[in-house]
């Protein structure tokens, strides 16, 4: 039995992507795999020149350090720091980070930074984390099910985070997500089914996310 | 229902085994420590208790110079008095084959036929003495044993002043002797001291002490007033050279095992109630977190229809089952170290039966006890299970809510890394649980200050008493005061370099109504083999008038220097003076009272008499001297620094390994099952935390530190406190161990804190690294799906 099957994909740069699926579809294995958590059982994968397949446990600890930035459902901030310190903590650890500050004016936190996560709203806490994800400049975001526990309103504003990040730093950026409206305002969408790409579409007609409605 | 519910109980206590483990081996230590040491009481107590009472173990003790027979009827007459028995006992020294050294022996009188008396014989081996045999003896069991005499051996002494070989036919015991030590010494030599029952008639009859008696034992009846009695008899006794009568309390031998068995029981109430707290401590840590983690199910049950009740006895059930896991295996290694401990107690206190027992209450206690304590650790989780209502319980838990602190207001962590602050910040959020994490690992380190403290301070003891107070190496008493003239005898013996002769005699010195019986040694100003000492180890010269006391003679009667006390001697002519007190000097061992040697023979109406000698020798001609003192009528005790000190080494070795052992495995125990959970709970609490950690970038190595940082913060800090609680406990215990007979000095070593701080650090790193193991299989992909 195979989370994936035959999954053949490119990522540009600058670009965003969004892949669409039901919940077993496969994408979350897909972007762990794309983000260096999870190595494929057969197949090979390249980060521009790297081969990340058959890549050491360090290797991959480092690519995730220097390349990518991750948003997960669930937000997953440190509970003990605030969420200047939640920043701080990745940007200690890269090369040319940006100023954490910076990080949480881009998402419209400055006024919030020196809160801890139990003290901020779900929204909030999610838009933490994608200060968190950008503040080292990662080549690659990934998102998983960002909006996923968020209400309408909230997620709204995320996804607004998400795709200002995409176009003011150039992040390659790919969102998850099983919500197909979102799919609008990629610039290429990905359909998955059964562990398969069953479809990729080019979505010339961008929408920003306050288009959005679901 | 029932079944399937239980199976689930397995499932938590497989899935928490280390967790649970650690648990139960604390509180098996403290079971074992309990049982073991309750059990050693017991069997002590009632060993005592039964020896003394069929044994007919005297209340009241006196000696006396010598006493006609009939006096003996007045002492009956006296109200409260049961039974009384005279008795000749003489001190000599001994040739014991096989022995290069002179032993010292003390004769004790019996009856020509065995009948039942004060202080009776046991009779271990061969037979009773014959009437009117002059030459056969009982010889203590510890005495013969550790000579190896066999029944038909002979032993030659000197007894007043004749040359006589003793048959041994039997060896024995007695309940005045269970600690078999001789005059002044503290550890037993059972080869160089030993007593020797002997015909009564065959002893008078060498003594001329036909009709009179020089040792008067007594039993009182129920409510008989001891004080009062006491009064009388050293009334009746005065003209005859009373030494001055005593009770139990000042009976050498009943003093050490009383002290002992005391200190057994003290041990075993307090000892393992330490391990049993931190025992409760890990169960509440661990259900805790195992409700927290199980908040989602405790809502579905209930929502089945399980009721609070049956959700919460789970938790409880959890505990106690950790608990009695613990109790078989502290009850069987307690049993075990009980007997062991016997055994050990068998080679210094000599029964006639000391078996190891247990009384089915004290298992029965235990268990009581021990799961008080599996109640008490599950309490917060049984309770949180209960009450959790089914809704709420089956939302999600918030997540864990930090908040500026005292940290954030005094801007502490300003300057320091996020790794730091992640640390910082969960161990000050933990509060009341790090501070107690860090009293669990603490009471591990104590226990090893504890540990190196007894060892270090009797050996400190030792070296105190052996070579800055006595700096003699063979000390000689005499069987009576001697002239002068047996300076220029002792400078004649073979091998003696120096030699300084003392006076010391009996006296009884009252301070107000407080009174002592002491020893009141002369010393010569310019002596060098026996010095006075302040408490600073300093030398302290012998004031030419006065007295001098030692600390705790000075303690107990309350005076001071300055003060004028009362000073009667016991012996020729009784006199009784009125001296200042000139000073006070410390000394670890006894009580004593020293004067100025001229002062004394003044006091005393005398031209320079003495007691005894103290030499030191050439080791090559040792040999020769001890061949000579043999055999010089002169003379009836002879200590040998030298063969005190080796026995001492003996017992102190063959006592101390045991006790490091267990001391240390004990520690081990405590300290890594703390650090352990922590860490165990930590991860568990976490593990999203860290997982999110090594998504963002941070290597296995940095996850591990701020994991492991924590740890090693709890018992660095835990150290400090740990040897302030094992100083404070080896203060209280110096305190409490300050007797007449002697005092533990206060010493502690660089060694036994250094030691104490790498067990505990061994044990915290080995902890670490069982943990380690599930931190590298922490799974990154499964942990950031699943929500806290």
């Amino acid at each position: 039995m195979h989370a994936l099957r035959g999954v053949d994909l490119d990522l540009y740069a600058g670009e965003l992507v969004v892949l669409l699926g039901a919940s077993g579809s496969g994408k979350s294995t897909l972007l762990n795999i794309l983000g260096g958590l999870d190595v494929p059982t057969s197949g090979e994968v390249y980060y521009l020149d790297h081969k990340l397949t058959g890549a050491t446990d360090d290797d991959l600890t480092r690519f995730r350090r220097e390349h990518v930035g991750f948003v997960f459902q669930f937000y997953n901030l440190i509970p003990s720091l605030t969420a200047l310190e939640n920043v701080s903590l990745v940007t200690e650890i890269a090369e040319h980070p940006l100023d954490p500050t910076e990080a949480l004016q881009l998402v419209e936190l400055g006024e919030r930074m020196h809160h801890f996560p139990a003290q901020l709203s779900g929204g909030e806490q999610q838009r933490v984390a994608i200060a968190r994800a950008v503040a080292k400049r990662p080549d690659v975001l990934l998102c998983d099910e960002p909006t996923g526990s968020l209400d309408y309103a909230t997620g709204k504003i995320v996804l607004e985070v998400l795709a200002r990040v995409n176009r003011e730093l150039g992040t390659t950026t790919a969102i998850i997500t099983h919500n197909a409206a979102i799919a609008g305002m990629a610039d290429r969408v990905i359909r998955m089914s059964s562990g398969r790409i069953v479809e990729v579409q080019a979505n010339p007609h961008k929408l920003s996310p306050a288009e959005l409605a679901w | 229902m029932v079944k399937t519910y239980n199976r689930m109980l397995w499932r938590d206590m497989w899935h928490l085994r280390g967790q649970l483990t650690a648990a139960a081996l604390v509180v098996a230590c403290g079971v074992a420590a309990f049982v073991s040491m309750r059990s050693t009481y017991e069997s002590l107590s009632s060993a005592q208790s039964d020896y003394y009472s069929s044994f007919r173990f005297a209340d009241v003790f006196a000696q006396v110079k010598r006493a006609p027979e009939n006096l003996a009827a007045r002492v009956r007459e006296i109200p409260g008095v049961a039974q009384v028995r005279t008795r000749v006992t003489m001190q000599v020294i001994l040739d014991v084959p096989g022995l290069p050294e002179p032993a010292t022996g003390r004769l004790v009188s019996i009856p020509e036929r065995p009948r039942p008396m004060i202080n009776d014989l046991f009779l271990r081996r061969g037979r009773y003495i014959e009437p009117k045999r002059d030459d056969e003896v009982v010889a203590s069991e510890a005495f013969a044993a550790a000579n190896r005499l066999k029944i038909g051996d002979r032993v030659a002494a000197v007894i007043n002043g004749r040359w006589k070989n003793l048959t041994i036919v039997g060896t024995g015991l007695s309940p005045e002797y269970i600690y078999e030590v001789g005059g002044g010494t503290i550890f037993p030599d059972n080869r160089r001291f030993g007593v020797l029952w002997m015909g009564e008639e065959a002893l008078a009859t060498a003594y001329n002490m036909d009709g009179a008696f020089n040792d008067l034992t007594l039993t009182l009846s129920v409510g008989a007033s001891q004080a009062d009695i006491i009064e009388r008899i050293d009334l009746l006794l005065a003209r005859y050279g009373g030494l001055g009568a005593y009770d139990r309390e000042d009976q050498v031998s009943h003093r050490f095992i009383s002290d002992e068995i005391s200190q057994n029981r003290i041990s075993s109430a307090t000892i393992p109630l330490i391990f049993l707290s931190v025992a409760a401590f890990l169960l509440h840590i661990v259900l805790s977190r195992l409700v927290a983690m199980r908040r989602t199910e405790i809502g579905l049950l209930k929502a089945f229809g399980y009721s609070n009740a049956t959700v919460g006895i789970h938790y409880l059930k959890l505990a106690a089952l950790t608990v009695l896991g613990g109790d078989v295996i502290g009850m069987s290694v307690g049993l075990y170290l009980g007997a062991e401990l016997t055994q050990l107690y068998r080679d210094y206190y000599r029964f006639p039966n000391l078996v190891h027992h247990t009384s089915p209450h004290v298992l029965v206690f235990t268990v009581a006890v021990s799961l008080s304590a599996a109640a008490i650790g599950a309490l917060e989780a049984v309770r949180r299970a209960a009450g959790l209502p089914p809704a709420v319980a089956m939302r999600a838990e918030p997540p864990a809510s930090f908040s500026a602190g005292l940290l954030e207001r005094f801007r502490l962590l300003r300057w320091l890394p996020s790794s730091v602050r992640i640390m910082a910040r969960s161990l000050v959020r933990r509060g009341w649980k790090s501070v107690l994490a860090i009293f669990g690992i603490a009471c591990g380190v104590g226990m090893l200050v504890l540990g190196g403290f007894f060892y270090d301070a009797i050996r400190y003891l030792m070296w105190m008493q052996f070579d800055v107070v006595q700096r003699d190496d063979v000390t000689i008493a005499f069987n009576e005061p001697r002239s002068a003239d047996i300076r220029h005898e002792l400078a004649r013996l073979p091998g003696v370099l120096i030699s300084e002769p003392y006076r010391a005699v009996p006296a009884r010195l009252r301070f107000e109504h407080r009174s002592r019986r002491v020893d009141l040694t002369g010393l010569s100003p310019r002596g060098e083999l026996r010095r006075l000492i302040d408490e600073k180890l300093r030398p302290v010269e012998l004031p030419r008038e006065g007295i001098v006391l030692t600390g705790k003679l000075a303690e107990v009667l309350r005076a001071a220097p300055g003060d004028r006390l009362s000073v009667e001697v016991l012996e020729g002519a009784r006199p009784v003076r009125d001296l200042r007190i000139a000073g006070v000097v410390d000394e670890p061992v006894g009580i004593a009272a020293y004067m100025d040697q001229a002062a004394l023979n003044r006091l005393l109406r005398e031209q320079g008499a003495f007691s005894g000698a103290r030499m030191t020798v050439d080791a090559k001609q040792a040999a020769r001297l001890y061949a000579r003192l043999k055999g010089l009528p002169a003379v009836s005790a002879v200590a040998i620094r030298e063969s005190m000190l080796k026995s001492f080494d003996e017992i102190l070795e063959r006592s101390i390994g045991v006790s490091t052992l267990i001391n240390v495995l004990f520690a081990c125990v405590i300290a890594a099952g703390v650090i352990y959970n922590s860490a165990r709970i930590a991860l568990s609490e976490r593990g999203n935390e860290l997982a999110s950690l090594r998504v963002l970038g941070f290597t296995r190595r940095e996850v591990a530190i701020i994991l492991f940082g924590e740890q090693a913060v709890l018992t660095l800090l835990a150290i400090p406190v740990g040897f302030a609680l094992g100083v404070a406990t080896c203060w209280l215990l110096v305190a409490r161990l300050s007797t007449e007979l002697y005092r533990i000095p206060l010493v502690l070593t660089a060694r036994t804190f250094t030691f104490a701080f790498l067990v505990v650090a061994l044990a915290a790193a080995a902890s670490g690294t069982l943990v380690t193991r599930r931190l590298n299989r922490l799974d990154l992909v499964a942990v950031l799906k699943t929500r806290e």
